[in-house]
């Protein structure tokens, strides 16, 4: 744990977004996570992504459950609101204040122990629904913060430091969220930028519930030999489908590429994601091939990331329920609560 | 890029830039801790050795280091390195029984000094314990040379010069006083084992206009009237005063015609204001007494009448560049300018004169009449005759004077040993991990936010009342704390070890100022354009790692490193260390034997 502030000082040429930030101004409180920490990494990542999209902070909620990954959001955005809930019960709150403030940009941070295990169901349900947020699950396959026993999403085979080897199936989230229903699914590595920034971008533009599965080592209890999510094996074993860039706003498209190794993708607001395959003829439409893929690569030893699946246009959770455009926190009293009246004129009608 | 070779012990002088900027290469960051730390007789010492004068140059210096620091490059100001020198010089106690004392024995060596400013003071310092019988000669009647002459006693009390003078005249040092060398020729005839040449550049440069010898009373060459105030012979000037040029023996004049009855004192100067050879704080401290400086006029004509100087005339110009850069100033053709005034002081530069030096005696002059002398063993092309200070290559500073005076040293010891003189003696380097504890580190790595903190001024009415009354005074302990936090430490170095690297990111992700990159390896200039924020300073060394895991490299611009250590902080596996660098130029003597006493970290 460091003790000291991080400095306030920084490179005098430090670009600036068009809302005069610079990615500072993103940041949050020094980490207080063990010191090489996958989670730092993707922190840094939601920094510069945020930044690079030009959002005001205050227009962000960041929220979380319990456990290592659920501290993480002290460490960025620091000027959002911020909400650290029970655990495993993320979703449930991301899902009520997304009905109550559809304008704000969600995210949520949580991990395999809060997401695979004691808020399975939670997580689940956040996904069938399609809330509009990005949920990143940091995903150490141990239970760091009770010193290294294996998770849900722990491969089979794969050795704990103590020398342990877990026989019991692991928990893909990935492929739950593709079941699952949920419209942006995504899977990538704390310790490729390159890869993970786009992905984010992408997922705060996409409307509806966009996950990220993020392999994210635990350098204290799960970066070791054996392990199948240290560093060394998830660099050695990562398969990217694609390589995604994202232009915002409707930006023209001056790259050159080969026909047929580009795909486009239109979003709502006008911004395109450009593909880039790198498995040749897969079809990031299809959720189904998309399944297929990622248990072929994974019966192959192989993990499968990058964008992963984005459907069609999805109806958000708010399209779903058929609410008001305004935000239901901007309505006053006398709208949200008509009075008697109204309710017996409702209730007439139902009789 | 070939991974950087750090057992070079340029490599890390680099990155402590002040040090590196000092001519006499002082370890400024480990006696600004010192300072921190109330170790205010440990700063002093370390000073002591390395720049011989801390009181005097706490006050006085030309600090080179000062642009050069760090801080500057981060935030609006640097460190104020040389204010917090004469912290430690103003707080430090007795420090006379830590001085070395002059030896039992004499090792029968005999060494002339010519000039008894600091570039020969130094030799002194550094040859008197080796056992050296020294003559310093000079004319006036005390030694100190310049410092004393030239530099008014509001910027520098007389009883600092006698201190810091003294400590180097009790080791032994013989003292020729009221003598004036009048000839290299017998002088070397004495057989001396070496004759050191440390008699500045002495003569004021005049102005050739008409007029100029009309009113011989109320037209005084700058050098020569800053040097009968500083000895009590002139006591007053008139009441509007005429300062001619730009340098700062210029503030020194107009500062002083304003302490002795100058009321209207004005600066004119033929150049710019920012081309002006004054350092910045001079011009400022001048302005601040009420003096203006005004820029762009040439003086043409002195006007005398009867006898009696009515004022300068001026003609206005302008700068105008050239193709290649060159400036040239222009007449505006508007009409002159007429400046009445009482006195005038001239003070455009000031040259050296050697003609007490035979020309037939092996000690060969260049076309301008300077001797030729090694740049680095201060050897004219006499063996035995060697230059220092402003006589060596014309008027610089003390600071230049005392490392000059240490290779002068140097030299004078390894020829009277009869060694090559062209060998020079390496540095002392010691680089040793700062870490004590998980993230407990041996210095104050918490980067201070503060403003640089102004030393508090004497109020104008008592300072221009009297011309002995020091003008700044100093800081007290508790800014001189706050002052010393401002620096970052740049001696405590980042030190990474490639083997141990598993390319997690933390150190990018926490470096404060985009330091650190982990990419392909490539040619500099391709490579700085590669990096995680712009490095276009090209003298800010880029350090690079050998081949990592992924067959990338580590890549850190040094340019903007904070020596925060939070790199070494987040590094779960300790290929980032903090190791504090620190590197004492050699001084004369017999190798490591003769190092002062070690001292603690």
């Amino acid at each position: 744990m460091t003790f000291v502030p991080k400095p306030k000082l920084s490179h005098p040429e430090l670009p600036k977004n068009s809302l005069g930030l610079t990615r500072r101004d993103y940041e949050g409180a020094v980490s207080t996570l063990c010191a090489g920490c996958g989670h730092d990494s993707i922190s840094a990542a939601i920094i510069r992504a945020f930044f690079e999209l030009d959002l005001p902070p205050h227009r962000i909620a960041k929220l979380s459950g319990i456990g290592c990954s659920s501290k993480t959001p002290t460490y960025f955005l620091g000027r959002a609101h911020g909400f650290n809930s029970v655990h495993g019960r993320m979703p449930a709150v991301a899902t009520g204040a997304n009905l109550a403030n559809r304008e704000l940009v969600y995210i949520g941070v949580s991990g395999d122990g809060d997401s695979a295990s004691i808020g399975l169901g939670q997580f689940a349900h956040a996904m069938r629904r399609d809330v509009n947020m990005v949920y990143i699950v940091e995903n150490n396959g141990v239970y760091g913060l009770t010193k290294g026993q294996f998770s849900a999403t722990a491969d089979v085979g794969a050795k704990s430091k103590r020398g342990v080897t877990n026989t019991e199936s692991s928990i893909d989230l990935a492929a739950m969220a593709l079941v699952l229903g949920a419209s942006f699914v995504a899977r990538s590595f704390s310790g490729d930028k390159a890869q993970l920034v786009p992905l984010i971008k992408a997922a705060v533009l996409h409307r509806g519930a966009a996950f990220i599965d993020c392999i994210s080592p635990c350098v204290a209890f799960n970066n070791h030999a054996g392990s199948t999510k240290s560093y060394d094996y998830v660099r050695e074993h990562n398969e990217a489908v694609d390589s995604l860039d994202v232009i915002i706003g409707r930006e023209e498209i001056t790259a050159d590429y080969e026909p047929g190794t580009v795909e486009t993708v239109v979003l709502h607001d006008g911004s395109t994601l450009r593909l880039r395959k790198l498995a040749p003829d897969y079809n990031v439409h299809d959720r189904v091939a998309a399944l297929a893929h990622i248990q072929d690569r994974e019966r192959a030893g192989e993990i499968a990331t990058g964008l992963l699946y984005v459907g069609p246009e999805s109806k958000d959770l708010h399209e779903n329920l058929n609410t008001v455009a305004a935000p239901l926190a901007s309505l006053s009293d006398a709208e949200l609560c008509p009075g008697e009246a109204a309710l017996e004129t409702l209730n007439a009608a139902l009789r | 890029m070939q991974p950087t070779d750090i057992r070079n012990p340029d490599y890390f002088h680099k990155v402590v830039d002040c040090q590196w900027a000092c001519p006499a290469h002082t370890a400024v960051p480990e006696y600004i801790r010192m300072v921190a730390g109330r170790r205010y007789a440990d700063a002093y010492m370390l000073n002591w050795q390395s720049n011989v004068f801390p009181g005097i140059l706490g006050r006085t210096c030309d600090r080179p280091c000062e642009p050069a620091c760090r801080r500057g490059r981060v935030e609006k100001e640097p460190v104020a390195i040389c204010r917090l020198k004469r912290v430690a010089a103003d707080y430090k106690g007795d420090i006379r029984n830590r001085l070395p004392r002059a030896p039992a024995h004499r090792n029968g060596k005999r060494v002339a000094l010519v000039g008894g400013g600091p570039a020969s003071l130094t030799v002194a310092r550094d040859l008197a314990p080796e056992g050296y019988e020294l003559v310093l000669f000079d004319t006036a009647a005390r030694a100190g040379g310049m410092i004393r002459s030239q530099i008014p006693k509001f910027r520098l009390p007389e009883q600092v010069i006698d201190e810091e003078v003294g400590y180097i005249l009790d080791l032994g040092v013989k003292t020729e006083l009221g003598t004036t060398i009048t000839s290299m020729k017998s002088l070397l005839a004495e057989n001396y084992d070496a004759i050191f040449v440390g008699c500045g550049a002495p003569r004021g440069r005049d102005l050739d206009l008409p007029g100029r010898h009309a009113a011989p009373g109320q037209i005084h060459l700058g050098l020569d009237w800053l040097a009968s105030v500083a000895f009590g012979h002139v006591k007053e000037i008139g009441r509007r005063v005429i300062v001619l040029g730009g340098g700062n023996t210029a503030m020194d004049c107009c500062r002083s015609a304003r302490r002795l009855g100058g009321v209207e004192v004005s600066v004119v100067v033929r150049s710019g204001f920012t081309e002006m050879k004054a350092s910045p704080w001079e011009k400022e401290e001048a302005m601040e007494e009420g003096i203006p400086i005004l820029n762009f006029l040439v003086p043409k004509e002195f006007r005398v009448d009867d006898g009696a100087l009515k004022g300068v005339l001026f003609e206005k110009v302008a700068a105008q560049y050239d193709a290649n850069g060159r400036r040239r100033l222009v007449p505006t053709g508007e009409p002159e300018v007429m400046m009445p005034c009482d006195d005038v002081l001239i003070a455009v530069g000031q040259e050296n004169a050697f003609p007490w030096i035979e020309r037939d005696i092996g000690i060969t002059f260049d076309r301008w009449d300077m001797p030729i002398v090694d740049e680095t063993t201060m050897q004219s092309t006499h063996p035995r005759v060697f230059f220092g200070g402003d006589a060596a290559f014309g008027a610089k500073n003390i600071i230049w004077a005392v490392a000059h005076g240490h290779e002068a040293a140097i030299s004078i010891d390894l020829l009277c040993r009869g060694e090559d003189i062209a060998k020079r003696p390496p540095p002392l380097v010691n680089l040793v991990s700062q870490k004590m504890g998980i993230h407990e580190w041996s210095y104050d790595n918490v980067v201070s936010d503060d403003l640089r903190y102004r030393v508090p001024h004497r109020e104008h009415e008592v300072a221009l009342s009297d011309i002995a009354v020091e003008v700044e005074l100093g800081f007290d302990e508790e800014t001189a704390f706050a002052e010393a936090e401002r620096c970052f430490n740049c001696d405590v170095q980042t030190v990474f070890t490639d083997r141990l690297c598993i390319e997690c990111d933390a150190c990018t992700d926490i470096c404060p100022t985009d330091c650190i990159t982990f990419t392909a390896n490539g040619e500099e200039p391709e490579l700085r354009r590669r990096l995680a924020a712009p490095a276009h300073d090209i003298d800010q060394a880029l350090y690079v790692s050998g081949g990592l895991k992924t067959g990338r490299v580590m890549v850190k611009d040094e340019n903007l490193c904070l020596h925060c250590s939070l790199c070494a902080e987040r590094c779960p596996t300790g290929a980032w260390d903090m190791q504090r660098f620190l590197l004492e130029p050699a001084l004369a003597g017999h190798g490591c034997s003769h190092r002062p006493e070690k001292r603690a970290a």
